[in-house]
């Protein structure tokens, strides 16, 4: 591959076409210019209605309905998640048995989520920076959230677009306390409702004023595990468990019952002291004594600034652009850059594109469904496919955002992504979409979305085709485009 | 305990077995997958176990769901002791046969009530949720696969890959599309597009292998159980089929309305599992099913007609390789104090064990080295007997 083909496949989303055959003729220096011209809320996402406020209302209602019913299970809450999960797909069954007020709330979060879900998409497809939209996807994806719990759906797309576009180009530390302090993740890793044994909420509660609940420690192990220090990162369970008491407190807002003692916090979060465990915490070997929302600050920072943070993340990144088993050399430097920094992502995006690593010639990895559908839809001009028609595209694909099975994120691997049924979505796909677009040119566009880098293969397929239309949807499938 | 029902006496009984009195010699050594088949049916939704196998001998019962007793009273029993609901005539009908078997009162490790944590653990097979990042059906390719020498084909008939199947080890997916097939010219040229390329050309290959299989089937989506159900046995009946493979059926989640909620899930499945029975033709005899859910429901009925997320549940086995015809259960009654929290079927037996144990003998494996890899950190035994040695 030549530099340019590697500057707009590997570390951007592929060519648009309406920009034309023109190419930058350093594009290193192009990649870097991205860096100052990103613009974190441009016009399709700065006119997003704020929904920050619906987890709350959300829950209220499952709550009450619970109530109603009577039984005070978790499962009235997770029921009703699990049909608003299906109603996407089936417009009526699963939400028939619902009361109205839940059925609307739900059909509602779905369609605030569907779009969120072209809006992240067309954001990518239009945008002229989209090596850092492609970053701004990495730490989305990195900080992953699911749609799947209750209360979610209005919030997975403020996470992206209000917690982690902004600051994808400043310091990690800040970038994770926004991303894990976010009424999404709280949500979705169940910190909500985590409450310190020790706590004045609890001594009430065993008092016989109110339902007794306790430590949730599943942020505190992911923040752990996937977001900071890694798996090997060197943890003990009693890091999880004290770093799980320091997060007591941090919940969201609108929560009826304990909404007159929330102090609001950045994000859309809330902070209840009375929920918060009392006392100093000790965390991978320091002593943590602040009070009330500042000590999952102060660890945060902690383990923003920790070694095997600065190892992880630069192995990460760099699998992401250098290949799934990431070259030794590059993933030192990252680190180094990182430490050096205190965890400066604008310096790290500098140094990435100053590797050689990042730009060997072949292919270093196989476009995941998401990626391969923006480049899909840049290369012919499709900028505005509505709502439907998007999720429909990526649930056919087999990567609908926001909706990774686990909180690690969706893999990075090939092996997760290559599979043959998956190509033959593609493929179908692609003739779909060659037959409704304007197919002209089609060999001048695969000359400029691949500069110097179209194999004589596919040229001759190309050049053989019946029609344009057939060409153009070859091209969208051709190997080119599934590898970047 | 009540009325005299006496849970001593179901485990000494014919009816029930308990692990130990279960258990097989174990294996010299593995033999691999060679022609056998296992489908895993993965419940979505947490499927009610009492009203799949409705303990209609204890008292309990009764007096819990008094208004569901009439569904049962035509109903096949199960050692007299238990009735199989009505939808479930296929799965029935197998029973009568012997090739069809009931675990009762299992569970996985899980003891919470998420769906979502729930399917993450029956999934990865882990002890707590996320503590995994593969699925166990995953582990289990690997595992046979180094019996074998070679991974044995494994698929999902999914439109995308489930956790369960997720992993390092290889694993397809199929389904039908929604999307419009691409015309057999443009298929072709793709093809010789791909020729070249070694990794795309194999892809292809095998996505042409696998619709090839499915046969020239007029399955627009997974919802029609019986084409679904014909589907999964034309992609694994044949000598160079799928071997393992994994299909889900939601719908199983009965908050309100339960008896007409749960009875048209259970037809489905009970469609699902009878066309992929009459359709695995003389392969059926090698073929192990299991049937399970990520936990089961409360014993009572709620406000509003339905149970909510409870505890133990029931699971299935199904097969021309099962020792079926019977209920492995170590009951625990549904008095007041039996039961779980105040309001679940109690689990007495470990999921884990059951499927470790189940797929440890259809695959010639050794038991408790499959439990260890395909459900880590678990302490019970591999429940044996399910399948004909």
């Amino acid at each position: 591959m030549r530099k340019r083909s590697i500057a707009l496949n590997r570390f951007g989303y592929g060519l648009r076409w309406r920009d034309g055959a023109r190419g930058a003729t350093d594009p290193e220096a192009a990649l870097l210019a991205q860096i100052d011209r990103f613009d974190p809320a441009p016009p399709g996402l700065a006119g997003r209605a704020d929904t920050s406020g619906k987890a709350g209302e959300i829950l209220e209602l499952l709550r009450r309905n619970r109530m109603m019913r009577e039984r005070a299970p978790a499962g009235a809450q997770t029921g009703a998640m699990m049909a608003g999960e299906r109603m996407a797909d089936t417009a009526r069954g699963p939400l028939a048995d619902l009361p109205p007020d839940i059925r609307r709330s739900y059909m509602d979060a779905g369609r605030v989520l569907r779009r969120d879900i072209a809006l992240k998409v067309n954001t990518a497809v239009v945008s002229d920076t989209p090596f850092i939209e492609r970053l701004v996807h990495f730490w989305s994806n990195h900080f992953s959230v699911s749609a799947a719990k209750p209360g979610t759906q209005h919030q997975v797309g403020n996470h992206e677009f209000a917690a982690i576009r902004p600051r994808v180009l400043g310091r990690f530390s800040d970038l994770l306390k926004a991303a894990v302090l976010h009424p999404a993740m709280l949500l979705y890793l169940d910190q909500f409702q985590s409450v310190g044994p020790h706590s004045r909420f609890q001594q009430r509660a065993r008092r016989g004023a109110g339902r007794e609940r306790g430590l949730n420690e599943n942020l505190a192990r992911e923040i752990l595990e996937l977001h900071t220090l890694g798996v090997e990162g060197g943890y003990t369970q009693g890091d999880v468990t004290e770093f799980a008491r320091a997060l007591t407190g941090w919940t969201i807002a609108g929560i009826r019952r304990i909404e007159r003692f929330a102090d609001p916090q950045p994000g859309g979060a809330a902070f209840v002291a009375f929920a918060h465990e009392p006392g100093t915490r000790r965390i991978m070997g320091r002593s943590y004594p602040q009070t009330g929302p500042e000590q999952a600050l102060a660890v945060l920072d902690d383990l923003a600034a920790h070694p095997a943070t600065a190892r992880h993340v630069a192995t990460k990144l760099a699998r992401h652009f250098a290949g799934d088993a990431p070259p030794t050399s590059l993933v030192a430097r990252l680190e180094a850059d990182f430490l050096a920094t205190g965890g400066d992502l604008a310096s790290l995006t500098r140094t990435l594109v100053a590797s050689p690593e990042a730009w060997t010639e072949s292919p270093a990895k196989y476009r995941a469904p998401f990626e391969w559908l923006v480049a899909v839809l840049r290369l012919t001009g499709v900028e505005n496919l509505d709502d439907k028609r998007i999720a429909g595209a990526l649930r056919e694909l087999g990567q609908v955002p926001w909706r990774a099975p686990s909180p690690a994120g969706y893999d990075d691997l090939a092996a997760s992504w290559a599979g043959p049924d998956a190509l033959v979505r593609r493929v179908e796909l692609a003739e779909r979409v060659a037959r409704n677009v304007p197919a002209g040119d089609v060999m001048a566009r695969a000359e400029a979305a691949f500069p110097g880098a179209l194999s004589d293969n596919t040229r001759s397929w190309l050049a053989r085709a019946e029609s344009g239309t057939q060409a153009l949807g070859l091209l969208l499938v051709a190997p080119e485009m599934m590898r970047r | 305990m009540t009325h005299g029902f006496d849970r001593r006496s179901m485990l000494t009984g014919s009816l029930a077995l308990s692990a130990a009195s279960l258990a097989l010699p174990r294996m010299a050594f593995a033999r691999g997958p060679g022609s056998r088949n296992l489908l895993f049916v993965l419940l979505r939704g947490a499927a009610d176990g009492l009203a799949m196998l409705a303990p209609v001998g204890d008292p309990g019962f009764a007096a819990l769901r008094e208004r569901a007793l009439p569904d049962y009273a035509a109903a096949r029993r199960a050692n007299g002791f238990f009735a199989i609901h009505p939808a479930l005539d296929a799965v029935g009908a197998a029973y009568e046969r012997g090739e069809a078997l009931f675990v009762h009162a299992t569970a996985t490790a899980y003891r919470d009530r998420s769906h979502f944590d729930g399917q993450n653990l029956i999934e990865t097979g882990g002890t707590r949720p996320y503590g995994l990042k593969d699925g166990w059906l995953n582990r289990l390719v690997a595992l046979t696969g180094e019996a074998a020498g070679a991974p044995p084909r494994a698929l999902a008939i999914a439109p995308t890959m489930p956790l369960a199947l997720r992993g390092p080890a290889p694993a397809s997916s199929y389904a039908p599309s929604a999307l419009p097939q691409a015309s057999g010219d443009f298929m072709d040229r793709v093809a010789q597009l791909y020729a070249a390329d070694e990794q795309l050309a194999g892809l292809w290959a095998q996505a042409m292998e696998t619709r090839a299989m499915a046969g020239a089937s007029e399955v627009k989506n997974l919802r029609d159980a019986t084409a679904a159900g014909e589907l999964a046995a034309s992609l694994m009946r044949e000598e160079d089929g799928a071997r393992i493979a994994m299909i889900e059926l939601g719908g199983w989640d009965s908050h309100a309305n339960q008896p007409g909620q749960f009875t048209r899930a259970a037809r489905q499945l009970d469609a699902l599992l009878g066309a992929y029975a009459a359709a695995m033709g003389s392969a059926w005899g090698q073929t192990l099913v299991l049937v399970a859910t990520e936990f089961g429901r409360t014993a009572r009925f709620n406000g509003t007609n339905g149970t909510d997320h409870g505890t133990a549940g029931a699971a299935i086995a199904l097969g021309g390789a099962v020792a079926g015809r019977r209920v492995v259960a170590d009951w625990p009654g549904l008095g007041e104090a039996a039961l779980y929290e105040g309001r679940d079927l109690a689990p007495t037996i470990a999921l884990e064990s059951v499927l470790a144990g189940a797929v440890a003998e259809h695959f010639g494996l050794d038991p408790k080295a499959a439990l260890a890899r395909l459900f880590p950190g678990r302490t019970a035994q591999p429940l044996g007997g399910i399948v004909h040695g």
